[in-house]
């Protein structure tokens, strides 16, 4: 009896040790949807490699990595969101927060971040607003705030015109349609209002500076819409070749079982967050094929030495290709990083250390600008064009891709994996000698 | 917001809205019917309709992915969903009965016991249902999905089998007495709760039958009884509870103003929902008993 006591009092003690020797990030997401779920799986696996490898040392003392899953329910509008992140930071005792999805619910869920003077990194929302106008205006209040992934909204609309002009160029070249008709089909929420905006824009401008081609219509339909037959009718009936798509919900899964069940001749490409997803063939029942995205991760393409081991390590636990939510795993490892660096879990020595981060992760080079926004372009992280091919997610850009020819002629980018665009086979079929 | 109009001539996109319209009341109708008819003959404002839709949904989609086909799929479907319902009416529904609001919330909470049952069963992820009838067809130079077709078919069969069933046979004339008064029907010999509980199997019956026919057109996943229960509540309120033919002319309504909207303000297509229910909210400020209400009573 005296020994069991004694065993339980050892067990205690060891228990009180380890305890003040853990570092206890909140994993913010929908974690009923598969954004948040991949949000979870990606710092699951980080944190589990990070423990595994010894943990992460302080001032001689280790740490291990704690994690508190916190679902915010973020894809249904309401309140869920901020008390959840509120309730992680008081009750559950968090140091770090990353995650996040919805720019709507991210706009809250940071200000409780910032009344808290908690770091957030934010992998998962894109609206430059989050950082933009706060980081820069008032730094003392939202230095807190860093984002990992994806890069802002402006950079995805850049890298989502860029892939817009490769299929614009695919028209072109196999077709013979010199100025390709374009329409826009975007959810209704805030983080797509200004690739809307600017891609409606762009798409009209002449060579080289636009795109070089027509636009002929926009369709905002709900970001939880269950049909957009009519949607797709309407832009049949508009005359376009292309269908720029900007979905980051549900509704994307909805588009691309419609588009390829009614056999729609339009090619589309955008961002469409579901096309990411392993599953997104089966969600579609098949009719998703050669959907164009934007996106992080796509099979056989390395970004950089990381990225296919990384992707290998995923699906064998988890058995699925991991989507950009999964940039969880690069975040930990960021915020461990600065956290060594640093030498301390103070708020104010992580943050300078994060400011100065300089980490090739999975995505890419990983640095941050004066509003503590991730780079993006040649050299940091550029992003995926991928397409669905052979019931694979291909990455079709960055292939030959010359960022600026006029003052670096000889910069060429491209990742080794990737392959060409494909025009969907119904699609040129039904343009082809219609060259205008 | 740079919204162009459609190019080309107006007789194209009025195929377009007319198709298109026509489609989609088929499958407002068809959802719309079950919980028209079990309201308005069974007097039970049933909330969890739709989700014993969802559920239907994914029970063809568990016998489809184990091999079987689609009508043995459906067929043994339709029996679960009714064996699942009956039992569920009899446990949380039937007690409180008379009660109209416990009844409103008892089927409520029924329905968000089966969300969170599925969840638990099959995961939260976005699922499919093959199409029984693949493919399209172009009609007036609209590309339409051949299970659009079939849905709209089934709505308008149902639609004529359950006013064949409810006006031609000594069943819907008992349903009808119990319907208008419980209290006579029973002193007449008409077993009140057995006609009450076959009218919820009718009722559900439907429901499968709209997951049969809807399920391949929309995503399927545990929430997806949400929006179908907004405009299944709109169509039938829209059309005057209690009338059957007000549901279906309902559903109509609110599908045409959808599509309008879509076609007519392309850069508002999110607001299609609201311009619908905004609709319905103005018939009311002209007829508050909805459009066929004052004759409910006689059509039952």
């Amino acid at each position: 009896m005296r020994s069991l006591f004694a065993c339980l009092v050892l067990a205690v003690v060891l228990g009180m040790g380890t305890c003040g020797q853990v570092i206890r990030i909140g994993v913010v997401g929908p974690m009923a949807y598969i954004q948040g779920e991949h949000q979870w799986y990606g710092a699951t696996l980080a944190a589990d490699e990070i423990n595994a490898a010894g943990g992460i040392a302080i001032d001689g003392k280790t740490y291990t990595i704690e994690l508190v899953r916190i679902d915010s329910n973020e894809m249904q509008p309401g309140p869920d969101a901020v008390s959840a992140v509120e309730r992680a930071i008081t009750a559950q005792k968090v140091d770090f927060l990353i995650g996040g999805f919805r720019t709507e619910a991210m706009l809250a869920m940071t200000e409780v971040a910032a009344d808290y003077r908690t770091i957030f990194l934010i992998a998962g929302a894109a609206d430059d607003g989050l950082l933009k106008g706060r980081v820069d205006k008032d730094y003392e209040r939202y230095k807190y705030l860093f984002r990992v992934t994806p890069v802002r909204s402006t950079s995805l609309a850049r890298v989502s015109f860029i892939l817009l002009g490769e299929v614009m160029d695919a028209f072109r070249h196999e077709l013979g349609i010199a100025e390709p008709r374009v329409a826009v089909i975007a959810e209704q929420a805030a983080w797509a209002n200004q690739v809307v905006a600017l891609v409606e824009l762009m798409a009209n401008a002449p060579l080289p500076f636009g795109l070089g081609g027509k636009h002929v219509g926009t369709w905002r339909p709900s970001a939880l819409a269950t049909s957009v037959a009519a949607e797709l009718s309407a832009i049949e009936r508009a005359g376009a070749h292309i269908v720029f798509t900007v979905f980051s919900g549900p509704v994307g899964v909805v588009f691309g079982r419609d588009w390829g069940r009614l056999q729609i001749p339009v090619a589309p490409v955008g961002i469409n967050v579901e096309a990411q997803a392993q599953g997104w063939l089966t969600a579609t029942g098949g009719f998703g094929a050669y959907m164009a995205t934007v996106g992080i991760y796509a099979e056989g393409v390395a970004v950089t030495e990381k990225t296919l081991p990384f992707m290998a390590r995923f699906r064998t636990k988890f058995g699925q290709i991991p989507l950009y939510t999964a940039g969880t795993y690069d975040t930990i490892y960021i915020l461990a990083d600065a956290i060594r660096r640093a030498g301390s879990l103070q708020a104010d020595a992580v943050i300078q250390a994060l400011e100065a981060t300089d980490y090739v992760s999975t995505l890419g080079r990983v640095a941050f600008d004066e509003l503590h926004d991730s780079i993006w372009g040649p050299g940091y992280v550029t992003g995926l064009g991928v397409q669905w091919q052979d019931g694979t997610k291909r990455g079709f850009w960055p292939r030959q891709w010359r960022p600026d020819p006029t003052a670096q002629p000889d910069l060429v980018v491209g990742y080794p994996g990737t392959v060409p665009y494909q025009i969907p086979p119904w699609v040129a079929d039904h343009w082809r000698g219609a060259g205008e | 917001m740079g919204s162009a109009g459609p190019i080309g001539p107006a007789f194209p996109v009025i195929a377009d809205i007319l198709v298109n319209g026509l489609v989609r009341s088929g499958v407002y109708a068809m959802l719309a019917l079950g919980f028209g008819l079990v309201f308005g003959v069974g007097r039970v404002l049933n909330l969890a309709h739709t989700a014993f839709y969802m559920v239907a949904s994914y029970g063809i989609l568990h016998f489809v992915t184990t091999g079987l086909g689609t009508p043995l799929a459906v067929t043994l479907t339709a029996l679960g969903v009714i064996a699942v319902g009956l039992a569920l009416y009899k446990f949380f529904i039937e007690p409180v009965r008379e009660m109209e609001s416990t009844v409103l919330i008892a089927t409520l909470a029924v329905a968000i016991l089966l969300q969170e049952l599925i969840l638990v069963l099959f995961g939260s992820e976005v699922r499919h249902v093959p199409a029984a009838f693949p493919g399209y067809t172009r009609i007036a130079g609209v590309r339409l999905g051949n299970q659009e077709m079939a849905t709209l078919v089934l709505a308008t069969i149902s639609l004529i089998g359950t006013w064949l069933l409810l006006s031609r046979t000594r069943l819907g004339l008992a349903i009808r007495a119990a319907a208008q008064d419980r209290e006579v029907a029973n002193l007449m010999g008409i077993n009140v709760n057995r006609v009450t509980a076959i009218v919820m199997a009718l009722g559900f019956l439907l429901a499968s039958l709209a997951g049969a026919a809807v399920a391949p057109l929309l995503p399927v996943e545990p929430r997806m009884w949400m929006h179908p229960l907004v405009i299944v509540l709109a169509a039938v309120v829209l059309g005057g509870l209690g009338s059957l033919k007000g549901s279906v002319i309902g559903a109509v309504i609110l599908a045409f103003a959808e599509v309008l909207v879509v076609f007519l303000i392309p850069g508002g297509s999110y607001l299609r929902t609201a311009v619908a229910l905004l609709i319905m909210v103005c018939v009311f400020l002209i007829r508050p008993e909805g459009l066929f209400g004052a004759s409910a009573t006689e059509e039952r």
